[in-house]
């Protein structure tokens, strides 16, 4: 047999070319285009009065300067609203060019094309543009209040109102026992990829076609959006996501103000023209995620379970709506975890400000609503005097009651509806990993020493693979090099690597021979594009599909020829064999000649399949009636639903009693992505979420001053972490196949950040004794925090110190209102 | 008063000559081009990447005379008067580097973007401290930044590399 | 993010040098190892004329190590003198401090005199330089002058240095004796500017404490010292509350708030940093006088 190649730590097929400088990124490509700059609004939000570009006219090198009156047609016309939805009755998008007003710093006003991007932004520098400030609204509680506009037909800055109710949840919490209200806020970060975003465009005006390259994770969504904005037919152009350094959500929003400028400019100049978007760029007028303020009211029982969960939540979309509420619903929907809410209803509103535009960033509204719901499990353990973990374990949906189905609408608009996924089994591997039950007397220790210590506890459950659909094409090549070829694009996850295995694997090929391709709507141009965990599940299964259909393709041709049954073949490293008789044999690459009948020869092999070989049943045309020429096999993947994966977190942290600065300690994970075509490939995408979430817990966050200037667009102030602010992290895997596709896998690329803000929310509240409920946290904020707990603005936590797991019997039933939450009258 | 340069007009270009991973290269380019953009564009060396051109996230650091730098807050001219070693001049697909192939074993990149920086950054570390443990390691590439791996692999990476070369020079010698 | 377009001069030699900056005055600017300058020029926040790269200037590379003091040339890279076994023998808070200065990579490229002439209040080397009460050595072409560190730094990256001076040197002065000293400071991320750092130099003579200074990084407008010695003058030193210069630091240090840490925060950090630094500084003089007693060998 081939060596087992699915589920096998492989080495990456693309590291080779990535490590020796081999790599090709966007701005690897292109070395005579001219280069694109953009003179973007130093303002919030302001009218734009008159640009004035006499100034830099005369600059030597400059070759076009354009406004938002110079872009004709639909390249005028503001930018697709990519996911509408009913409930998001007020979708605003921008113009590529703003129009006659700016709603955030950065938003793009002036386009310049030049020799070269030095030279181009010489003549930014030499614009001139005039505003009329507006008054910006900045921040989620200003947007709310409603007073100041965004958009001046968007009444109350509401882009949408959406609520989804299970239940009864009001008769639920009246009738609980004990109720709690939590009030929660979480702030900006954003994706930061190393490589920010980046357009060429070539225009071939002898055949009138566009080549555009993007630093996309939707080639084909590039391709058809800039097909319509530029009127051309869609064969007309193609669109290649070369390798990309990093996307993690940004890179889904498409098409950017400048993957429809910049092919447009290329078509106008008939010139190649590339955009490379620098990081002050994408700082500002790329997107944004995670902020919300939240509002919690949970009823439950002596035991801690949940008989009614009522949340609230407003979402900061920024200044327009191109992906929708994508977002909101995401956390209004997974918030729930791996838990059975009892009656369970969420509202929440989206609203604008006059910043940077929200579309998703890794986890994509998870980690929001994952906060949520365990700052709620842990305020009712610290009510109730009980483990954290066994409040949590109280509270699981059980193996036996999947699949488990919220009633809800997931984000691909079908039913939420878990799969598989075993969360007893998964915690109880946490508590062993973290040593659950032995941190008690570690801190004990701890104190002992004068040091302050803490536990936190974090569980998510994640809606991945969600469709509609992608496909697979594979073909064989006469020399055996089989070829694979999937729409969606790679920033990093190792397809080239995970799908080769898959292909190996149901191939009986050797991965050497195997060569994918991503992301290039010229090789496979029906796809969506990488995102949502989606990857692995929708493009892998398709893959193994095509791959499948080829198999069969070549049993039947080898079997005709070896003159044997097709059910007593194999095929081993890419011979195609009788079983039990390996003398009787033929290649893959042979079957790939046979399948092609030609005319002409253009090697030794395909003399074989010429017209004069003496092969030839007259009695049949060389190609049969049901049957294509070729190796080949295509497939799609199309579920009828997402699968769900699902990880549980715990950290030890250590907060310094004098200056508040909080380390990680301990960082461990269980993760269960259903079965892992390559586990070391999953284990570098855990690390990669968790260090991410480190980084949203403890310091990366977006600042706007009240004017809405962003205060840290830089990597000097925009604090993403160093290796030295990464914990070593633990792992350990639970593998529960989906039942729902062919290779029984979920997603894996978001799972690491989900819970890591409600984790280290947990290990710090848990350190300090009171409970924590805005995220992320610096050491000045922690400072005086604390400062207000002595004052005792900030409750104590009832149960201050982890315990480790009581029995389910007796809880303590008390009712003194001395929790970090307000007691419900 | 001198008369500050009005526009680009008047832009010189300058005949520049730098030794990059051993060979002498020729271009002309204008006193303001900084290396990373002459390595990247000029010399047509797209390894270097660049990511922030502030100097903060490593992804563009080469060796000069042996010490890692950052390509984008050095001018090509000023870079004149040294060797620079990019991430093509560590090795290539059939002659690895040992950090490169501690990198490939190690799974200690993702999208590939930020690993020249570190592969350089990390050749000359280990020039200088042959035998790092895990936490010497973890400071070693605390100057660079990634945004996929968690930095873990990496670490892992360093530490293998460490034993590759030791290895080799063991065979060398 | 591209500088804008300047004019390069490449002088051989530090009358060339001065020779230039005469002439192009305040459109002027020097690069030395550019880890300050070239970040703000790429963001355009900065766009001089005229760069005077003095990187081709013979004879500024030189660390000279005397019985009273250290002497760094202007091109001196951070890494070169953090590395110097002789000037970390004869000023140990060199290296204390040097390791604190961005990240290495940087440092292999950044001088300790450039980051001295930008006069960063969040810079390590200027409250070194204000520490060992240095000195600046400035040529024009009208001649050379010392600029003691107290008449040197003005402000915020402001100093008395004319436009038409090149900084070639500076001199950190070798504390007496038997001084312990320690550099420790606090960033949001390893490498960072400093929140709040603190530089300390103590004596202890005949087993009680007979100076103790402090200087600081990120909380004072302008790199100075602090005499502190009159809050544990004629102490043991295990016997010392190190706290309490608290109220001496409290008044001589005048923070800002910014978005990582609000003026009180910082100021929390400097007392705080200031008692371990005392502390650590003078466990080391502790360490020195019996190794001047055991021994009668040189201050280490």
């Amino acid at each position: 047999m081939t060596s087992q190649m699915f589920g096998a730590p492989v080495k990456r097929r693309e590291d080779p070319r990535l490590v020796t400088g081999g790599g090709r990124y966007l701005d690897d490509l292109g070395h005579s285009a001219l280069a694109a700059a953009f003179v973007r609004s130093p303002h919030a939000h302001a009218r734009i009065v008159d640009i004035e570009v006499s100034d830099a006219l005369d600059v030597d090198g400059l070759v076009g300067i354009w406004t938002h009156e110079d872009l004709p047609g639909r390249v005028g016309e503001p930018l697709p609203l990519l996911i509408p939805h009913p409930t998001l009755t007020h979708g605003r998008t921008q113009f590529a060019l703003a129009r006659d007003e700016v709603n955030y710093v950065g938003e793009a006003v002036v386009m310049v094309v030049a020799r070269d991007r030095y030279v181009a932004e010489d003549v930014c520098q030499r614009i001139r543009v005039d505003y009329e400030l507006l008054t910006p609204v900045v921040g989620i509680a200003n947007a709310r209040d409603g007073s100041a506009l965004v958009h001046d037909d968007v009444p109350g800055n509401v882009a949408c109102r959406m609520l989804q109710e299970v239940g009864d949840v009001d008769a639920a919490i009246a009738a609980a026992p004990h109720t709690l209200e939590l009030d929660l806020d979480i702030e900006r970060s954003a994706c930061m990829p190393m490589e920010g975003k980046g357009v060429l465009a070539r225009w071939d005006s002898d055949k009138g076609e566009l080549r555009i390259f993007s630093s996309t994770q939707t080639s084909t969504g590039v391709r058809a959006a800039v097909a319509a904005k530029l009127d051309l037919p869609l064969a007309k152009v193609e669109c290649i996501a070369p390798d990309v350094g990093g996307g993690f959500g940004v890179k889904i929003n498409h098409p950017w103000p400048e993957e429809v400028l910049i092919p447009w400019a290329a078509r106008l100049l008939d010139q190649e023209v590339k955009w490379t978007e620098d990081r002050r760029e994408h700082f500002i007028s790329s997107a944004h995620e995670r902020g919300q303020l939240q509002q919690i009211r949970v009823g439950f029982d002596d035991d801690g379970r949940v008989l009614g969960l009522d949340v609230k939540f407003w979402h900061d979309n920024g200044a327009y709506t191109p992906y929708g509420i994508i977002v909101p619903i995401i956390t209004s929907t997974q918030l729930l975890g791996p838990y059975k809410p009892g009656a369970y209803r969420c509202e929440f509103w989206s609203l604008y400000t006059n910043t940077v535009l929200v579309t998703p960033y890794r986890g994509a509204g998870r980690p929001q609503g994952c906060f949520a719901m365990e700052r709620t499990m842990d305020a009712i353990a610290d009510r109730l005097g009980l483990d954290r973990a066994e409040v949590r374990s109280r509270n699981f949906i059980l193996p036996s009651e999947m699949p488990y189905d919220h009633g809800l609408l997931f984000q691909d608009g079908r039913p939420l509806k878990y799969d598989s996924g075993d969360f007893p089994a998964s915690l109880a591997k946490l508590k062993a990993l973290v040593g659950w039950d032995d941190f008690a007397a570690y801190r004990e220790q701890a104190e002992a020493e004068g040091r302050r210590v803490g536990l936190g506890i974090g569980c998510y459950v994640e809606g991945t693979g969600v469709g509609p659909y992608e496909g697979g094409h594979i073909q064989i090549e006469t020399s055996g090099r089989v070829n694979v070829s999937t729409g969606l694009t790679s920033q990093g996850q190792g397809h080239e690597t995970s799908f080769a295995q898959i292909v190996a694997q149901e191939l009986g090929v050797s991965i050497e021979d195997v060569f994918v391709t991503t992301g290039d709507t010229r090789r496979m141009p029906y796809a969506v594009g990488t995102f949502a965990s989606r990857a692995a599940v929708m493009s892998g299964n398709a893959i193994a599909l095509a791959a499948r259909n080829v198999r069969a393709k070549a049993l039947r041709i080898a079997a005709d020829a070896l003159e044997v049954s097709a059910e007593d073949l194999e095929i081993v490293d890419g011979d195609i064999r009788v079983k039990g008789a390996p003398g009787t044999h033929m290649t893959l690459g042979t079957v790939s000649v046979m399948s092609n009948p030609l005319r002409y020869a253009f090697d030794e092999a395909a003399k074989a399949a010429t017209q004069f070989a003496g092969t030839a049943d007259y009695s049949k045309p060389p190609v049969a009636d049901d049957d294509e020429p070729g190796l080949e096999g295509k497939d799609f993947y199309s579920p009828t639903q997402a699968t769900f994966a699902n990880g549980m977190h715990a950290a030890i942290v250590e907060t310094d009693p004098v200056t508040a600065e909080v380390k990680i300690l301990r960082y461990c994970v269980i993760h269960d992505c259903g079965t892992m075509i390559n586990p070391m490939i999953v284990e570098g995408q855990v690390h990669g979420g968790v260090a991410q979430g480190v980084g949203g817990a403890l310091y990366e966050r977006m600042v706007y001053d009240d004017s809405g200037q962003l205060l840290n667009a830089s990597f000097m102030d925009f604090l993403m972490p160093y290796a030295s602010e990464v914990p070593h992290i633990e792992t350990d895997h639970l593998e529960t196949p989906s039942p729902l596709n062919p290779l029984g896998i979920k997603g894996a690329g978001e799972a690491g950040c989900i819970p890591v803000t409600a984790v280290i929310a947990s290990a710090i509240s848990d350190a300090e004794g009171f409970a924590i409920t805005s995220m992320p946290i610096s050491p000045v904020e922690l400072w005086e925090l604390r400062q207000r707990h002595a004052r005792g603005e900030i409750p104590s936590l009832r149960g201050t110190r982890h315990t480790p797991s009581a029995p389910v019997t007796s809880a303590p039933v008390t009712s003194a209102p001395s929790t970090p939450s307000r007691e419900a009258p | 008063m001198t008369e500050p340069i009005a526009d680009s007009a008047t832009e010189e270009l300058l005949d520049l000559t730098v030794v990059v991973n051993g060979v002498p290269r020729h271009a002309k380019a204008p006193a303001r081009r900084l290396l990373s953009d002459f390595l990247r564009h000029d010399l047509r060396l797209t390894g270097t990447h660049v990511g922030c051109e502030h100097g903060v996230c490593g992804a563009c650091t080469v060796l000069v005379d042996g010490q890692p730098m950052r390509s984008c807050l050095m001018f090509a001219v000023t870079a004149q008067a040294h060797e620079v070693t990019t991430v093509e001049g560590l090795g290539a697909i059939d002659s690895m580097g040992p950090v490169q192939q501690a990198f490939i074993e190690c799974h200690g990149l993702q999208c590939g973007f930020c690993t020249p920086g570190f592969l350089t950054t990390i050749t000359a570390y280990l020039e200088d401290h042959p035998h790092p443990t895990a936490d010497e390691a973890r400071e070693a590439i605390s100057g660079n930044l990634c945004r996929c791996t968690g930095y873990q692999n990496i670490v892992k990476s360093v530490l293998r590399a460490a034993e590759l070369r030791a290895e080799r020079a063991g065979t060398t010698t | 993010m591209k500088p804008a377009p300047f004019v390069h001069h490449a002088p051989r030699s530090v009358a060339e040098a001065v020779g230039v900056l005469a002439q192009v005055g305040p459109e002027g600017k020097v690069l030395a190892g550019g880890q300050s300058l070239i970040p703000i020029l790429n963001m355009r926040l900065a766009s001089p004329a005229h760069l005077v790269d003095i990187n081709q200037v013979a004879g500024l590379a030189d660390v000279v190590v005397t019985g009273t003091e250290v002497r760094i040339g202007a091109l001196v890279r951070h890494a070169q003198l953090e590395h110097h076994d002789e000037a970390y023998a004869a000023l140990p808070l060199l290296r204390q401090a040097l390791v604190n200065v961005a990240h290495p990579v940087i440092r292999n490229r950044g001088t300790t005199v450039g980051s001295i002439a930008h006069a960063d209040a969040a810079g390590e080397m200027p409250a070194v330089l204000a520490l060992t009460e240095g000195v600046v050595e400035a040529v024009s072409a009208g001649g050379t002058r010392e600029i003691a560190v107290a008449d040197f730094f003005e402000g915020a990256l402001e100093t008395s240095l004319g436009a038409d001076e090149l900084v070639v040197g500076v001199r950190f002065r070798r504390f007496a004796e038997g001084t312990g000293t320690a550099f420790m400071e606090r960033a949001r991320r390893h490498g960072d500017y400093a929140m709040a750092g603190v530089a300390a130099a103590v004596r202890v003579e005949d087993g009680v404490v007979a100076d103790a200074r402090l200087s600081f990084v990120s909380v004072t407008d302008v790199p100075r010292t602090l005499d502190v010695t009159s809050a544990f003058a004629g102490q043991e030193p295990d016997a010392v509350d190190w706290s309490a210069a608290a109220d001496l630091v409290a008044g001589a240090i005048e923070p800002d708030g910014d978005i990582h840490a609000t003026a009180a925060y910082r100021a929390m950090l400097a007392a705080e940093l200031s008692r371990l630094t005392l502390a650590a500084a003078a466990a080391r003089s502790v360490a020195l006088q019996q190794h001047l007693s055991d021994s009668e060998g040189p201050a280490a």
